[in-house]
């Protein structure tokens, strides 16, 4: 591309340095460099910077029709979409549904995925180890689609294997409509996700757990601790770090709901209970086309979250000396 | 067993080991239950589900599946875009994450701010939505591949953990040599970052391959479909009309009579098509995984330690 060939550019590296020039720092590998980087940085600039700009439609009034144009010349008003955001009876329940989806999932999912790890790092065979996570780690490679679409199948009222076990054991008298019923939505959202992901979830405790010093479980064992004391005084202090993260994401995604989730399992009986921030915004934005409102409920999730993320850093620094930055 | 030598510990593996077994059917009976109700008789399935094994083996549905023009179309369509995005986006991503972690790149704060800022602020669904009709990639192919093109800066703070490992002489002894970057790059940084790069194309490869959203929200024509769209539709359209089934059949039986005969009548139904149409959709990812899994905790690991 440029002048000189592979000798002729080791020559001059080498003048350079022995000149005092540092390694590197000439214009023609600063040049590579940058053709290196712009490509991406285009790209975050063209489809994670720009659509920052349309942000302003949360202030103002906007009507689809009028383009892109719109979004700078349309009138500002004065947080009007926000009111109406606030008066919609649909708002509370669906940041209800949010929050509630979120946290109970984290309080059984977080717990639930540490003990399956800490049992599964005292199976002893390898092999068995292995087949375990092997078949655990599958669920997260299969899509939401097709993982709802099993479990709407499984949870069938006509003959779905959940309700017959259910009735055949006499627990039920008539199939629970688990879907059409909106008081099961939290528990078909939250359990289906704890089962896709509980293997996977478990990754990082297991990489925490391999590094623990195995002299300190001798140690403990000479000193007469048994297992479960071993676990609790060696295993868990150890993993302490990843679990603090692992708190940090989860509260920092309070507001996030899994989208391609929800929306699978979500039908018209069930929105009292299924409507999330995340479903909510693409309704009332790309199919009822209220752009400006949708973008307003956007920012503020936005906006919320990020506070959620610096407080939760915060505090994790402040109890464990463990944080995210 | 090094340590079951006494009753408690012996209980204790007796107990986790039935546990685990038991976690390992409950994982793998679902997908099992799919398979086989997909190679059932369609007619036969309405009778009830299948729990164990087929009671009439066909492979109708699944013919039905592969012949359909509606799901080789989106096939083709999913399997174009994965194939196009892991590629470039890989190669791109890695490429970017060499250049960033060179100690000598000037202005690499401009670089690591515009990095950490693509993290954590984004301007939402809406704003997005106009981008990609501004565009001009709304409704167009190339939605599904361009705006994906950069694998994220997650993906840049794990390789460039990567790269940190790789000695710096090696960097040294190859610009005295006259290598130029490209060179440094391809001949001596992919080569030994091969762990890390196969986890991150499986990850790629499995976004890519379930997304559905970008369908969802950039597209609208019949011929711009993935896979994953395409069986979403068929998922809620089945389970919408047995809701409706449901609802008829406490009031009215002639009415859910008439809703069973839409789901189709033979071999293949309605409901034996959605089973076979979700099982070869997954196949190439439950086949794809076991062999890339031993990199996961590489890639994985680093990445949410350096967070």
């Amino acid at each position: 591309m440029l002048a000189g060939t592979g000798e002729q550019n080791a020559v001059l590296a080498r003048t350079r340095t022995k000149n005092g020039f540092k390694l590197g720092y000439d214009f023609r590998t600063q040049l590579e460099l940058k053709i290196m980087l712009w490509p991406s940085v285009l790209l975050i600039f063209v489809f994670n910077f720009v659509p920052l700009f349309g942000l302003v439609m949360a202030f103002k009034e906007y009507d689809p029709i009028s383009g892109v144009a719109g979004i700078f010349t349309s009138p500002w008003n004065n947080f009007a979409n926000f009111k109406v955001i606030f008066q919609n009876f649909e708002f509370w329940p669906m940041v209800r549904n949010t929050l509630g989806i979120n946290l109970l999932g984290s309080l059984v999912g977080i717990p639930v995925t540490l003990l399956f790890a800490l049992l599964l790092n005292e199976i002893g065979s390898q092999r068995f180890k292995s087949l375990i996570q092997t078949v655990t780690y599958m669920p997260h490679f299969i899509s939401w689609v097709i993982y709802g679409g099993l479990f709407i199948t499984l949870l069938s009222t006509d003959g779905g294997i959940v309700n017959l076990i259910l009735t055949g054991l006499h627990l039920v008298k008539k199939p629970v409509q688990f879907l059409a019923d909106p008081s099961y939505f939290w528990g078909v959202a939250i359990v289906t996700n704890l089962l896709k992901d509980l293997g996977w979830g478990a990754i990082l405790y297991l990489a925490a757990m391999a590094g623990v010093d195995s002299t300190l479980y001798e140690s403990a064992t000479i000193d007469g601790a048994g297992r479960y004391m071993r676990m609790i005084h060696i295993t868990i202090p150890s993993i302490m770090p990843t679990l603090m993260i692992l708190v940090i994401f989860a509260v920092s995604g309070m507001l996030n709901n899994n989208f391609t989730q929800i929306y699978v399992f979500q039908n018209s009986l069930n929105l009292p209970t299924s409507q999330v921030i995340d479903t909510y915004v693409y309704k009332i934005g790309l199919q009822l086309f209220q752009f400006d409102t949708a973008t307003a409920i956007g920012l503020m999730k936005s906006v919320f979250a990020l506070a959620l993320l610096v407080g939760a850093n915060f505090i994790s620094k402040k109890l464990t000396d463990s944080g995210l930055f | 067993m090094i340590q079951g030598k006494n009753l408690n510990d012996r209980l204790f593996n007796l107990f986790n080991v039935t546990g685990m077994i038991l976690l390992i059917l409950l994982t793998l009976y679902p997908i099992w239950f799919t398979i086989i109700c997909s190679l059932n008789d369609g007619m036969d399935l309405q009778r009830g589900y299948v729990f164990l094994w087929p009671r009439v083996f066909t492979w109708a549905s699944w013919q039905t599946v592969l012949s359909d023009p509606g799901m080789i179309g989106s096939a083709w369509i999913t399997i174009s875009r994965t194939v196009i995005v892991s590629i470039v986006s890989i190669f791109n991503t890695s490429m970017f994450a060499y250049a960033f972690s060179r100690p000598y790149l000037k202005r690499k704060a401009f670089y690591s701010v515009v990095g950490f800022t693509s993290m954590y602020f984004s301007g939402g669904l809406i704003p997005t939505f106009m981008l990609m009709n501004w565009l001009k990639l709304y409704n167009n192919y190339w939605v599904y591949i361009i705006p994906f093109l950069f694998g994220g800066f997650y993906n840049v703070i794990i390789l460039n953990a990567n790269y940190k490992a790789i000695p710096e002489s090696l960097f040294e002894s190859a610009k005295l040599d006259g290598a130029n970057e490209f060179r440094i790059f391809s001949s001596i940084v992919m080569p030994l970052s091969k762990p890390v790069i196969a986890a991150l194309t499986v990850f790629t490869v499995v976004g890519i391959w379930n997304d559905y959203g970008t369908t969802l929200f950039f597209t609208q024509s019949q011929d711009l479909q993935t896979l994953q769209y395409f069986i979403l539709k068929l998922i809620k359209s089945n389970a919408a009309v047995d809701q409706l089934t449901n609802i008829a059949l406490s009031s009215n039986p002639d009415v859910a009579a008439l809703f069973t005969q839409a789901q189709g009548k033979g071999r293949v139904t309605a409901k034996t098509v959605e089973l076979a149409a979700m099982v070869i959709a997954s196949l190439p990812m439950i086949v794809m995984y076991p062999f890339a899994q031993k990199f996961f905790v590489k890639g994985v690991m680093i990445g949410s330690i350096k967070g």
